[in-house]
């Protein structure tokens, strides 16, 4: 260290002195307000997988959820193009066809927009999915049934993804409200007490270990409990 | 000691005393690091993510960094003159050559067995024992590839291009294969023409995209049968690679 010249020590310091004042005053990156680029086909991101698809899909959801969540609301959702959003969507989960992370964003965050016609592409991509693998899929397809009769007030449509449960899932580890799922979407009750019914049978069925899955279904309860309970004051 | 193992002793030793240990510590800290933080941001499958991701950058890591070592060691090596020392001992080219294949081995299973460690945080142990297992494999067929590139090239950076680019197109062969096939490949004699070209490439290259799967830690461990065609075909293509740099390595003039 002692044959350095004090000259250099200088120069090096001020380098990155400057280094990191030029990175400060930079102002940081804006939200992915971008438009949604158009999606790879599946193989394409297969190849680029260089034979990893799994860690490949579960990053292509990552890069696709920060054109919205990023935002920090769920306004920019609705600002996405749908037909673009399902596209890659299919593209991840058929470059890994056994992750449910796809499914789990269309059901629970992309189809929980205010937009009808976004809603019901992000069902049909969800039942489409469901048909290809009844036995791993029904949970989405479940929420998408909710969703139809709930949040659509599309009780034929709602009775079709019901039925379609009942009739495609033969699995018997699935609880008894999903295997009798179109008398729990005939039955008289809200929103709210529908969704306690199937967050707790997801949680008995052993579906539902991810402790981040469990923290953000948790948040979404208390965000439609609050949204009720106001309501109801109203 | 037979000569090989003695060599083989050293090849280990000369890994063990150079920065090697640290760059797979470098290695470890980088993948749990951003597992960690990848998993923050997931909403859902967030244990799947990290195995998924950690498995990917070790793997991957690993093999990069052994082939580093190889070829960086085998040209210095030959630079230093030790390579024409070391032939004039009582010592055959195959003894030689051989030797430094089981070294460089042997170092890539203490480096398959440090990238597997950190798995079983998200993943049953038999699951990891089998990627671990195939890692080493993997890691075997690297190493062959370096030595037998940085023997053949006698430069460190044109050796480890070669040694990537037959990696990176292993890995990524049968997907290529299934681009060429593809539903809106038109049927013409040139489409015909590019998937015949790339069929016979596949004949070449070892199946990597099959071997050291993130899904078999995520979802199921492979059929016994399965595994062992995977890891023998790991093998095979490791004694072709040999073979190959014992026949260029017979036929130089040092």
């Amino acid at each position: 260290m002692g044959a350095v010249p004090g000259w250099l020590w200088a120069a090096l310091g001020i380098a990155l002195g400057a280094q990191i004042a030029v990175q400060a005053l930079r102002s940081p990156p804006p939200a992915a307000a971008a438009d949604l680029p158009p999606a790879p086909s599946a193989a394409a991101l297969k190849v680029a997988s260089v034979g990893e698809p799994a860690a490949a899909a579960r990053l292509a959801m990552l890069y696709l959820q920060a054109f919205d969540l990023g935002a920090g609301n769920t306004l920019p959702y609705r600002r996405l193009d749908y037909a673009r959003l399902r596209a890659w969507l299919r593209a991840i989960l058929d470059t890994d066809p056994q992750s449910n992370y796809p499914l789990f964003a269309a059901a629970r965050v992309y189809a929980e927009v205010d937009d009808p016609a976004r809603v019901r592409v992000m069902l049909d991509f969800i039942h489409e999915a469901y048909l290809e693998a009844p036995n791993r899929r029904w949970a989405a397809l479940a929420h998408a049934a909710l969703i139809a009769k709930h949040h659509l007030k599309d009780l034929p449509l709602a009775r079709r993804y019901a039925a379609d449960i009942e009739r495609l899932t033969t699995d018997p580890g699935v609880p008894l409200w999903a295997r009798q799922m179109e008398v729990f979407i005939l039955e008289d009750m809200n929103e709210l007490e529908a969704a306690k019914i199937m967050l707790g049978g997801l949680l008995e069925s052993g579906r539902l270990r991810d402790p981040g899955e469990r923290r953000f279904l948790k948040g979404r309860l208390e965000e439609l409990e609050r949204r009720m309970s106001e309501r109801r004051r109203d | 000691m037979p000569p090989t193992l003695l060599l083989s002793r050293s090849v280990l030793l000369e890994a063990r005393r150079s920065g090697l240990p640290w760059l797979v510590l470098g290695l470890l800290a980088a993948a749990l690091g951003l597992a960690a933080f990848l998993s923050q941001v997931a909403v859902t499958e967030g244990r799947e993510l990290q195995a998924a991701f950690a498995a990917a950058l070790l793997r991957a890591g690993a093999a990069f960094l052994l082939a580093a070592h190889v070829a960086a060691s085998v040209v210095r090596e030959a630079n230093d003159k030790v390579l024409e020392l070391a032939l004039a001992l009582p010592l055959s080219r195959s003894e030689y050559y051989v030797g430094k294949l089981v070294g460089y081995g042997a170092v890539g299973v203490a480096l398959a067995a440090a990238s597997a460690l950190p798995l079983l945080l998200w993943a049953e142990p038999a699951a990891v024992a089998l990627w671990g297992a195939s890692l080493a494999a993997e890691l075997l067929l690297v190493a062959a590839a370096s030595l037998f590139f940085a023997v053949t090239l006698a430069n460190v950076v044109p050796a480890i291009a070669a040694t990537a680019g037959l990696y990176l197109l292993a890995r990524a062969m049968a997907a290529i294969q299934l681009l060429a096939r593809g539903p809106l490949a038109e049927p013409t004699w040139t489409q015909a023409l590019a998937r015949g070209a790339v069929d016979a490439v596949a004949l070449l290259l070892p199946r990597l995209d099959a071997a050291t799967r993130s899904e078999w830690l995520l979802y199921a461990v492979p059929a016994p049968r399965e595994y062992l065609g995977v890891v023998g075909a790991l093998l095979l293509y490791s004694t072709l690679l040999c073979a190959a740099g014992l026949f260029d390595f017979h036929r130089r003039n040092l």
